[in-house]
């Protein structure tokens, strides 16, 4: 809701100034991500792509609020980002369920961590279950379920407490390549029908293209930001999309930054 | 029929026909090499006076076997919080590990003499030297446990605001508990021994002391159905543990053929 003196222009949903990360150890200090700019607006859904240990999991660490820049800030929504806060939900790479809970229990955890009002979550978590495909799995638990639907719950539970963002560190890294191609088109439908800004760090360009409102390709270590590529394609996207010229186009392009690194 | 099928696939019937057979070896022995009963008893002497002793072996048993569970008790009630302490703090972990490693090359039979010096002929020694005997299995599996919690999990918690008494209760200790159980396992057996040990130096009571005293004599079959008694209060705590184990873990891996099979 905006107060009616409020500018009607959409601020961004997370605003990254010059933020810069340098890692201390016994060998020195070791840059990590060298300063970034980056606008991510309300809803959009933005990739990350880059070679290993280029900085993409320390970016979303910090915007998670797990890691403090070195340099710059992290605004999120109206604030800076100090500590971990609410609005975001992560996703990583393995499911990370708790094997003694119950699917459903689970996908409560941040509610019982936040103190939430379990009535009213519980019915939310339930809609979140049955929209990933996972009704009458909630009192399951973790091990009978399969890798791919051990990572919806993680994205469900990512997703109770209803926060703005969802981040996501190579979600679908650990499964088949038939998987994650259903995953992808899963989690565009549960992002389109949450409308949540989400934030996705992928080794995948295939998976980038097919999800990215926009990619954030970055460069090696010392990372920094070394294109950007808005994804015209219409959504909802098709897993045909895949073979269209408009996204080999893309991804070779993108492709052709990885190796200039090679070469 | 079926009854007959589950008494041949019984978990019990293996060892049970294993000890038989070695029990049957043990007699041939003695009649092969005519081993003089002052040395190596009869297994049916042994059986003889098991069943005319029996009440008071079980009377007997019942301080050794009070001081076992005293014992057992306080290496958990004590091992389970320094475990936290040295998983928690490396501070701690600095200061007390590399002395508690150092105090285990000390025999604790040697010391267990002392207490009786320090405390008389009562209980307390000899549950001091079950607990003393419990109390390093305990600590060593728990350590182990609480450290090798991942560090995402912790990430993923702390993403989520958790306190640090949260992510201890909701994750760390559950996550624990496997390698909790299995040092207490090491405990409990532990403990029996460290009871016996301190009825052998300062007692007028318990299977220790009737150890002791049958040997003094040359009364072979009473000591060997002392040591079958022994062996049963080992076994019976040990069990109980196990079923303990079982109503706690339910979702541990080593537990789960049996949820699945009972679902």
């Amino acid at each position: 809701m905006l107060a009616p003196d409020q500018a009607p222009v959409p601020r961004a949903m997370i605003e990254i100034t010059r933020v810069a990360k340098t890692y201390r150890t016994k060998d020195g200090d070791v840059p990590s991500l060298r300063p970034i700019d980056l606008s991510i607006a309300d809803g959009e859904f933005v990739v990350v792509v880059g070679p290993s240990g280029c900085g993409k999991t320390t970016l979303l660490r910090m915007i998670a609020g797990l890691m403090a820049p070195s340099e710059g800030r992290i605004r999120v929504g109206d604030r800076v980002v100090m500590k971990p806060h609410s609005d975001v939900g992560i996703v990583f790479q393995s499911a990370l369920l708790l094997p003694w809970r119950t699917v459903l229990a689970n996908v409560m955890m941040p509610v019982e961590v936040k103190r939430l009002p379990r009535a009213e979550y519980l019915p939310r978590a339930e809609a979140l279950l049955s929209m990933a495909g996972l009704a009458g799995f909630e009192s399951k638990h973790p091990w009978q379920l399969s890798g791919g639907m051990q990572q919806r719950v993680a994205i469900c539970r990512a997703l109770v407490h209803d926060p703005k963002i969802l981040l996501m560190d190579e979600p679908f890294g650990a499964l088949d390549a038939m998987t994650r191609e259903r995953m992808n088109a899963e989690l565009q439908r549960i992002q389109l029908e949450t409308k949540k800004t989400a934030f996705l760090i992928t080794h995948s360009i295939p998976e980038a293209v097919f999800l990215a409102d926009r990619i954030v390709v970055l460069s090696e270590r010392p990372g920094s930001i070394a294109a950007i590529y808005e994804v015209p394609i219409p959504r909802p996207r098709k897993l045909d999309v895949l073979g269209s010229p408009e996204f080999v186009r893309l991804t070779q392009t993108i492709r052709a930054h990885f190796k200039a690194l090679i070469d | 029929m079926r009854g007959l099928q589950m008494i041949v696939g019984a978990p019990w019937l293996k060892p049970l026909i294993f000890l038989v057979l070695l029990i049957v070896l043990w007699d041939f022995t003695i009649r092969i090499f005519h081993i003089p009963p002052y040395q190596v008893p009869a297994p049916v002497d042994v059986m003889v006076t098991l069943w005319q002793e029996w009440p008071r072996l079980l009377s007997e048993a019942v301080p050794t076997t009070i001081a076992t569970v005293y014992g057992f008790l306080l290496s958990a009630a004590f091992g389970i919080p320094v475990a936290m302490l040295i998983a928690s703090s490396r501070t701690v972990e600095s200061y007390v590990y590399p002395l508690l490693v150092f105090s285990q090359s000390i025999p604790k039979v040697a010391i267990a003499p002392l207490f009786v010096v320090w405390f008389g002929f009562g209980m307390l020694p000899k549950v001091l030297a079950a607990f003393l005997l419990g109390f390093f299995p305990v600590v060593v599996s728990a350590v182990q446990g609480f450290k090798s919690v991942e560090p995402e999990l912790l990430d993923l918690a702390r993403s989520m605001e958790a306190s640090r008494l949260q992510i201890f209760r909701m994750v760390s200790l559950p996550y624990a508990m496997p390698a909790i159980f299995s040092g207490l396992k090491v405990s409990i057996t532990l403990a029996v021994v460290g009871a016996v040990v301190g009825e052998f130096v300062g007692s007028n009571s318990g299977i220790g002391y009737v150890l002791q005293r049958s040997i003094g004599n040359f009364e072979l079959p009473t000591m060997f159905a002392a040591l079958v008694v022994l062996a049963m209060i080992g076994v019976i705590l040990f069990w109980i543990l196990d079923l303990i184990e079982r109503l706690v873990i339910p979702w541990h891996a080593s537990q789960r053929q049996d949820l699945l099979v009972a679902a």
